[in-house]
């Protein structure tokens, strides 16, 4: 059987993880490299760098940091912010990279998604969106979650895997940093609509919600950032919650 | 002995992931091992293990390897002639096969009979992505059979072995499907190894004291 995957999230800003809540607030959190070396030692099954200043202000991305990170980690490594070309996303495959994760350079150019997926394969581009409820659909922000884009965001993500995407990540931008669980209204509409993994993203604060992101919401993997960061749950703990509660785990 | 270990380039996906594996398995072991990336036949001849890494579409990976010129026949007389240990991964393993029917219809190596073909979709998502269990069938080398292998996997398509002597370890998802594969010196798995964090650096090790 597949098991679900338990993926943390750091959100490097400068080299260094931060905190986010709501995008907002950062709290420094430590060394990335570290970090996830860390993560993998302790069930971690896959790690993801989010340089979270990136769209925003347009830094250049981190091949030392996945480099450095090569060298000690041997569990796959996603990386996403700012990223905005086949260069770029070359140069992090080059440096270690599994997957490079996209957000709002595929909604300014959706060719990219479909172009990095027919260059460097489905499987290691995955398309993030954050989404925003408003009224009763979800509407997708780019830039960091700065821009309302407009679009109505299940079909973005239909569309997303029309062109090659090989997963979606998606955050709800309403639920990340409140710790009052997934959006598992947005999970299970997206989860209808796709055939390819789905990670779930934004709002995870005790074990419930990480049982519910997957029994109710579908998702495939869940990712979480501040629960473990600042160590108020383990990934350990979480999946030998998962597997009392019949969900496949890698433990 | 100093082990000469060449991981074929030929233009695609993370292979310094796999290389830095490699590093760290001779490293932690105390083995004397080169580890390097080549995309010349020569350095094929030279090695005494060879990897095949790869990723993507099965055609786009054929014709890679196939551009670089007197790859496969290197590739050929060190695995086929002179015995020299083997590991694909991925699409690397897939290239072992006849045949592939990934978009279309492609040759592959054709050293392990089989075809490569699309796993079912009822009722599963693919890519097949994540962690999942391969049980081992047949005993060989690298792997203990009995034991909990769990490794990383990232395929839609899956290798259709034509002979259960070769087969040395299955997957479910969807279906039972062939994982791991072997005839003498050659192994190819379908997972990642070098993505597997202990248990696959334990399948390297033992594939590096061949």
């Amino acid at each position: 059987m597949l098991k679900t995957r338990i993926i943390p999230c750091l959100d490097v800003k400068d080299g260094r993880v931060v905190k986010g809540i709501n995008f907002l607030n950062l709290i420094d959190a430590g060394d990335p490299v570290e970090q996830a070396n860390y993560y993998s030692n302790n069930g971690a099954d896959e790690i993801c760098f989010l340089d979270i200043s990136a769209s925003i202000e347009n830094r250049s991305t981190m091949v030392d940091i996945v480099k450095k990170t090569s060298e000690k980690v041997f569990i796959p490594l996603t990386v996403g912010g700012g990223i905005k070309s086949l260069k770029n996303i070359r140069e992090l495959l080059k440096a270690g990279a599994d997957k490079i994760s996209i957000n709002t350079a595929g909604i300014i150019n959706e060719k990219l998604i479909y172009d990095s997926a027919q260059q460097f394969g489905s499987q290691c581009i995955v398309a993030a969106v954050d989404a925003k409820k408003q009224n009763n659909s979800w509407t997708v922000f780019s830039h960091g979650g700065t821009k309302d884009t407009g679009i109505k965001a299940l079909n973005w993500i239909e569309k997303l895997q029309k062109l090659g995407a090989g997963e979606i990540l998606l955050t709800s931008m309403d639920k990340d940093g409140t710790k009052t669980g997934f959006d598992l209204e947005l999970l299970k509409k997206a989860t209808n609509i796709l055939d390819i993994p789905l990670i779930a993203s934004g709002g995870v604060g005790n074990l419930k919600h990480f049982r519910d992101g997957v029994a109710i919401g579908g998702a495939n993997a869940l990712l979480a950032a501040s629960v473990f960061h600042f160590a108020e749950l383990s990934i350990l703990e979480v999946k030998e919650y998962l597997r009392k509660e019949n969900i496949e785990v890698r433990l | 002995m100093i082990k000469n270990v060449a991981i074929v380039d030929y233009g695609l996906g993370n292979i310094l992931s796999t290389q830095q594996s490699f590093l760290k398995v001779a490293n932690d072991n105390n083995i004397k091992a080169n580890v390097i990336i080549t995309n010349q036949p020569r350095k094929i001849a030279e090695s005494t293990h060879i990897v095949l890494p790869g990723q993507g579409a099965f055609e786009t990976c054929m014709r890679g390897l196939s551009s670089i010129p007197y790859m496969i026949n290197e590739l050929t007389k060190s695995v086929i002639n002179n015995k020299t240990p083997f590991l694909g991964i991925c699409v690397g393993m897939q290239l072992l096969a006849n045949i592939s029917y990934e978009n279309g219809e492609h040759k592959g190596l054709g050293w392990i009979d089989g075809q490569i073909k699309k796993l079912p979709t009822n009722n599963i998502k693919l890519p097949h992505m994540g962690w999942n269990e391969v049980e081992i069938i047949n005993n060989n080398k690298l792997v203990e059979k009995g034991k909990l292998n769990e490794y990383y996997f990232v395929h839609s398509y899956f290798f259709d072995c034509e002979y259960k002597k070769n087969i040395i370890g299955e997957t479910d998802y969807g279906i039972n499907f062939t994982s791991f594969i072997s005839k003498e010196n050659i192994y190819g798995v379908q997972f990642h190894p070098e993505k597997s964090s202990n248990q696959g650096l334990e399948l390297i090790k033992n594939f590096l004291k061949l």
